[in-house]
């Protein structure tokens, strides 16, 4: 640590002092995973060979995608779907629509037109390069995302008397206390062999402009704070023209607020600006795959055997409706289905990777969209998109990127949780009490507005989805190093496909860079064969 | 129904749950503080019923997700103790969010309710065994 080049390391070990080591854990993780993901470009599959089958098995992206290039690429293709609908995770419910979750409990979706929920993926990182690709070739529409909000709220019990606050102001705050401590520090010589002289002095630069503090190294209410947290009086035009600075919270509420929590979740490349969603809802991207492949998709197939051999693959299902049992071959097959499904179907693949499937559980997840009848958000708030966060279990209110401005009813995301205890306490609730208990966290944020406009809800609860049986594959460290190359590796004639075989775990990019990997590797299999 | 030792209520009194977990699939972001349940009531409404039906008789779509209620394969405490510790294919272990005290606490109420017959308590020591054997 005697070097006079400050590394990272070095600047993490400075953090990990000053903040205690949950600030050095969640600076390290912001830091630790920056990757984009990998796309070279739509597969070259040349020389297929003439009259070789492939049958895919789900319809959702990853084996649309995979559909899609292999026919191109002069396969026959079939593909078997469990739903009546085409698309898989990627879905929006409309008003109008109707969905029964496991246990029987059916809502009828009363949104307005235009209007809807995205109970899955609802938005795509500017560097997921595979899904854009194909978003462009095949004609979807996308327009922003809008990610960061600054001037949304944020909200914990244990803080602030449990009101929230303005995102910019607590996180002014947290900046502005971070960097007069550090600057302290510094002044105590704390970490004079950590750094130079004159990196100390870069530093102390550094840490006044980042952390608006005054000439003497303090935070401190007064105008230079404001410019970051917002004012008493914002300026204006004439006579009262002049700003007035406004009061810096407690240090203890702030850092109790857990800003630095939301701060470092804006950090993460998965999660950084600039991010889109399709115009009209998410599900528009499964309507446009389908699109391209949907005389290949035979709908209500419950896939109940997977059987290979040396002349084949054999594919047994039953249609949903009638029960009608048929039997499908090809050479060789893709195999979407998730982990969980798959785990209870009959499939002779080798013991190792039978254990590879049923090694990995799955996350669960809920959302809920809340209609309501004006914008409150926008109109009494100033909120234009974006994300309010909570300690609560719905984990954040999210507000429509669309048609801002705009009069009539808007769709609120009520709720995105994903935590172990919260999501599964809303999804063991029936729609009517996760709507209720939406209300009732959700209107710590707009008191005034949320009951009083609330007009219809709908909500997904993953643990609960008839064709998945969960949200997304859950990886560990331990899983990855025992089974995860087991997993993706082709079995004979066999390979599996979707987010459960990809690094990219619970997004879209994660199932078509997986379906493009997987497919690549088949075709040149089927060229060896 | 075993009741807890004054010591496990206090853990488990004390036991608000943070958790923090960096942001790789997508994530809602920021802080959940959730307050643990306690009783098996309460484990099995806020946890096992996202799955398993309030009645306890699962469901069926593309695949199953079991009954627990008059199942017989309760009888052996270790079985579902060890369901709950472990998973099994989509189901995840819980022992993230559930400590031995809430698990014995759920398992004796699943072996005790919906139809279900085996009043031999179950304690946070069997549940702690089955965690050690992990």
């Amino acid at each position: 640590m005697s070097g006079r080049a400050t590394t990272r390391r070095q600047l993490l070990s400075a953090i990990g002092m000053i903040g205690g080591a949950t600030a050095l854990y969640s600076a390290m993780t912001t830091l630790g995973h920056a990757a984009e993901t990998q796309f070279a470009g739509p597969p070259n599959l040349s020389g297929a060979r003439k009259g070789a089958s492939i049958i895919v098995l789900g319809a959702g992206l990853a084996g649309m995608l995979a559909a899609y290039e292999l026919s191109k690429a002069g396969y026959q293709v079939k593909i078997l779907e469990y739903q009546p609908r085409a698309g898989g995770r990627n879905w929006s419910l409309y008003g109008g629509d109707t969905y029964t979750e496991l246990g029987g409990a059916t809502q009828h979706v009363g949104f307005a037109p235009g209007n809807y929920l995205n109970p899955g993926p609802w938005r795509i990182p500017h560097h997921h390069r595979t899904l854009l690709h194909y978003c462009k070739a095949f004609g979807v529409q996308l327009e922003p995302f809008i990610q960061f909000n600054h001037n949304a709220y944020v909200h914990n019990a244990d803080a602030f008397g449990g009101k929230p606050q303005r995102f910019h102001e607590v996180a002014a705050d947290f900046e502005g206390n971070v960097a007069e401590l550090l600057g302290k520090a510094i002044d105590q010589k704390a970490l004079d062999a950590e750094l130079t002289l004159e990196d100390r002095d870069r530093l102390k630069v550094a840490l006044r402009e980042w952390g608006a503090l005054d000439e003497n190294m303090r935070y401190v209410k007064g105008l230079r704070s404001s410019e970051h947290r917002g004012y008493d009086r914002p300026p204006g035009g004439g006579v009262n023209g002049a700003p007035i600075a406004s009061d810096i919270f407690d240090r203890t509420d702030v850092l109790k607020s857990g800003v630095w929590e939301n701060m470092a979740f804006f950090m993460n490349m998965e999660m950084q600006t600039t991010m889109f969603q399709p115009v009209g809802g998410m599900g528009m991207i499964g309507k446009a795959f389908a699109r391209q492949v949907q005389p290949l998709i035979t709908h209500n197939a419950k896939v109940t055997k997977i059987f290979q051999d040396k002349t084949g693959v054999t594919v047994t299902y039953s249609d949903t409706g009638t029960g009608v049992v048929s039997q499908a071959k090809a050479d060789f097959c893709v195999c979407t289905i998730p982990l969980g499904v798959l785990n209870q179907i009959d499939v002779n693949v080798s013991p190792e990777k039978q254990a590879a499937i049923a090694a990995v559980p799955y996350s669960n997840a809920v959302k809920i969209g809340l209609e309501m009848k004006r914008r409150f958000w926008e109109e009494d708030d100033y909120i234009y998109g974006g994300h309010s966060f909570t300690s609560q279990d719905i984990g954040l209110i999210s507000y429509p990127n669309n048609h801002l401005f705009g009069d009539g009813p808007a769709v609120l995301l009520g709720a995105f949780s994903r935590s172990g205890l919260s999501a599964n306490r809303l999804a063991g609730m029936t729609p009517e009490q996760r709507i209720e208990a939406a209300l009732a966290q959700g209107a710590v944020f707009h008191p005034d507005s949320y009951r009083k406009e609330f007009s219809n809800g709908a909500s997904v609860a993953w643990s609960r989805v008839p064709w998945t049986l969960g949200c997304c594959a859950r990886w560990n460290e331990d899983t990855r190093k025992a089974h995860y190359q087991t997993l993706v590796a082709i079995d004979d004639r066999i390979v599996l496909a979707g987010e459960h075989a990809s690094y990219v775990g619970c997004w879209m990019e994660g199932a078509l860079t997986s379906s493009l990997d997987a497919i690549t590797r088949l075709h040149r299999r089927a060229l060896e064969a | 129904m075993q009741t807890p030792s004054p010591r496990l209520l206090l853990v488990i009194g004390l036991a608000v749950a943070v958790i923090a977990s960096p942001a790789l699939a997508d994530e809602p972001g920021g802080l959940s503080k959730t307050t643990a349940p306690v009783t098996g009531e309460q484990v099995y409404t806020q946890v096992c019923q996202a799955c398993h039906m309030a009645n306890a008789k699962g469901g069926q779509g593309a695949a199953v997700i079991p009954a627990l209620a008059a199942n017989p394969r309760l009888a052996v405490a270790a079985y579902p103790i060890s369901m709950v510790v472990n998973g099994r294919g989509a189901m995840p272990g819980f022992t993230d969010i559930l400590n031995p005290s809430q698990i014995a606490q759920v398992v004796g109420y699943v072996r005790t309710h919906f139809g279900n017959a085996y009043p031999k308590p179950v304690t946070a020591e069997e549940v702690a065994k089955i965690e050690g054997a992990k």
